[in-house]
């Protein structure tokens, strides 16, 4: 069950810098490693985060496994009009989580 | 140092701890905290972590929270019955419940657990197969309910049903245990504040369970830290829901009583 | 019982630390780690023949880390973040770490401000490295030190 957490104001004025923050549940299994019997437990991470702003790319982060488990980031674009912020989180073993947030702006 | 098991310590624990008993060898014996000392261990965090606390948004506990209030709202069982069914609005009903644990449970005759109750609830109420210690839908639950006691003072009940099992909590806190034949009390009453290995001694109150601990990168239990504990010092750590473990539960909350609860608290 | 990520299994790969756990706990044998080469290469890879200067961009970091499970991280770029003048890119490596690549960040002029944060894994004391990429094609870098180590009373013995 991957929850997510975002924090988006509601509203900005045009033209405003908006500070996004993303909180998505997942180990971040690092694939370095090794069970109690030796074995290599396997790499499963979120690779990739993509922000949309009403379908236009505005962000990406490619992670690696160094990115701590429950991946948080923070960055931030300018309110240009109002509309939908959708955010895609994809990764090993068919991960795919995508969430969204409306934002008014004046 | 009496160590009496058949494996030694690893060097790099060693090393903490024979820190620690070098000032234990030196220092007096301090005795319980006095109650207007008590501080959480949230004060004794870099403020980096106690800024991941602060803000919702970016307390990775409160993914535990939200899938919380999912499982609250989901009928299950053969009673095809949700939390909600029975307790409503848990912002409302669960209130307070989390500060007030482990409360006495007369049908078992001996205070339980927050865990305990709503594992019991989950079996008896909704007649669904029982949650395992520290899954994730019993730590989210979990969360979830403690989350509605944020604020509020810890409140458990001591009274002639629960002094008993309170003495036994306490019997157990400043007995010696282990290899490295520590008590509790040596380290969270007497060398609060002190270094071992990368952390500061915390006075041990568990105003924020269940816990996002850095160290886990994930949300556990209390009884889960105190298995930690166990194994730091070298004792073999009782099983979760051992009668010992509650005990020393309720002995830690009433240690803390009055002090603000934090659940979904972030520490080391 | 659940298996937990954690630094000794990164310290074991490092061979940095000659740690005998009790019997159950498999040490492993070591697998290469990260070194300055390795990381110097990554950015290589990154930056190509370019110069990276230094300056332009600040890595924020705790000189001493809490946990090394979650060490929080942010990079800012002076840049005024217009269509003619923007960062690209932030790009963040670690010396020690098994890999040395951590996170890519992709920007542009509608980010408004060139400003990233996130919380990363170090496996022990070592120096990260943020490297900024700008619209006009230069690269510069910050670096910064963090002293880790390791928590008391763990999950296993």
């Amino acid at each position: 069950m991957a929850g997510a957490l975002i924090n988006v104001p509601e509203r900005a004025k045009r033209g405003e810098i908006v500070e996004i923050k993303t909180l998505i549940s997942h180990p971040m299994e690092t694939g370095y490693r090794r069970s109690q019997t030796g074995a290599r437990v396997g790499r499963d991470i979120i690779r990739l985060f993509v922000c949309t702003y009403n379908g236009t790319e505005v962000f990406r982060a490619e992670l690696y496994p160094a990115i701590a488990a429950n991946p948080f980031i923070v960055f931030s674009t300018i309110a240009t009009e109002s509309g939908t912020l959708a955010f895609q989180w994809s990764g090993d073993n068919g991960f795919s989580v995508t969430e969204s947030a409306t934002i008014a702006v004046d | 140092m009496a160590a009496s098991g058949s494996a030694p310590p690893s060097p790099r624990r060693v090393v903490g701890v024979v820190g620690v008993l070098i000032v234990m060898a030196v220092s007096a014996f301090a005795g319980e905290i006095p109650r207007a000392e008590r501080r959480s261990g949230y004060e004794l965090m870099s403020p980096e972590t106690r800024a991941m606390q602060d803000d919702d948004t970016a307390n990775p506990g409160m993914l535990w929270v939200l899938e919380g209030e999912a499982l609250w709202n989901r009928k299950i069982g053969a009673a095809g019955r949700a939390c909600a069914d029975c307790h409503g609005d848990a912002r409302a009903t669960m209130k307070g419940v989390a500060a007030r644990h482990p409360a006495f449970d007369a049908a078992r005759g001996r205070p339980i657990t927050l865990e305990q109750r709503i594992g019991a609830c989950r079996v008896d109420r909704q007649q669904a197969p029982p949650l395992a210690h520290e899954s994730r839908e019993l730590l989210a639950l979990t969360a979830y309910v403690a989350r509605q006691s944020r604020g509020l003072p810890i409140d458990v009940t001591i009274d002639a049903r629960t002094q008993p099992f309170l003495d036994a909590g306490r019997a157990t806190f400043h007995r010696r245990q282990g290899q490295l034949n520590l008590a509790c009390s040596q380290c969270h009453d007497d060398h609060w504040g002190r270094q071992l290995a990368g952390n500061v001694i915390p006075q041990a109150h568990p105003t924020g369970y269940p816990i996002y601990r850095l160290e886990w990168q994930a949300v556990g239990s209390l009884e889960r830290r105190l298995r930690n504990c166990l194994v730091g010092i070298r004792a073999e750590p009782y099983e979760y829901g051992a009668p010992a473990l509650v005990d020393l539960e309720l002995y830690l909350m009433s240690r803390a009583a009055g002090m603000k609860m934090d659940a979904p608290a972030v520490r080391p | 019982m659940p298996v937990h990520p954690s630094r000794r299994e990164f310290l074991q790969a490092t061979g940095g630390v000659a740690a005998v756990l009790a019997a159950g706990m498999v040490i492993s044998v070591t697998p290469a780690r990260a070194t300055s080469a390795a990381m110097d290469e990554a950015v290589r890879r990154v930056v190509g023949p370019a110069r990276v200067g230094k300056g332009r961009v600040k890595l924020e970091l705790p000189p001493l880390s809490e946990n090394g499970n979650t060490v929080p991280l942010t990079v800012s770029v002076e840049s005024p973040m217009t269509p003619a003048e923007y960062v690209k890119a932030i790009h963040v490596f670690t010396e020690l770490n098994p890999q040395p690549e951590v996170a890519s960040f992709r920007l542009g002029p509608r980010a408004g401000r060139a400003r990233v944060a996130t919380r990363i894994r170090l496996a022990t004391t070592q120096t990260v490295t943020a490297v900024t990429e700008l619209s006009d094609g230069s690269f510069w870098s910050d670096t910064a030190a963090v002293v880790v180590t390791l928590a008391a009373c763990l999950e296993d013995a």
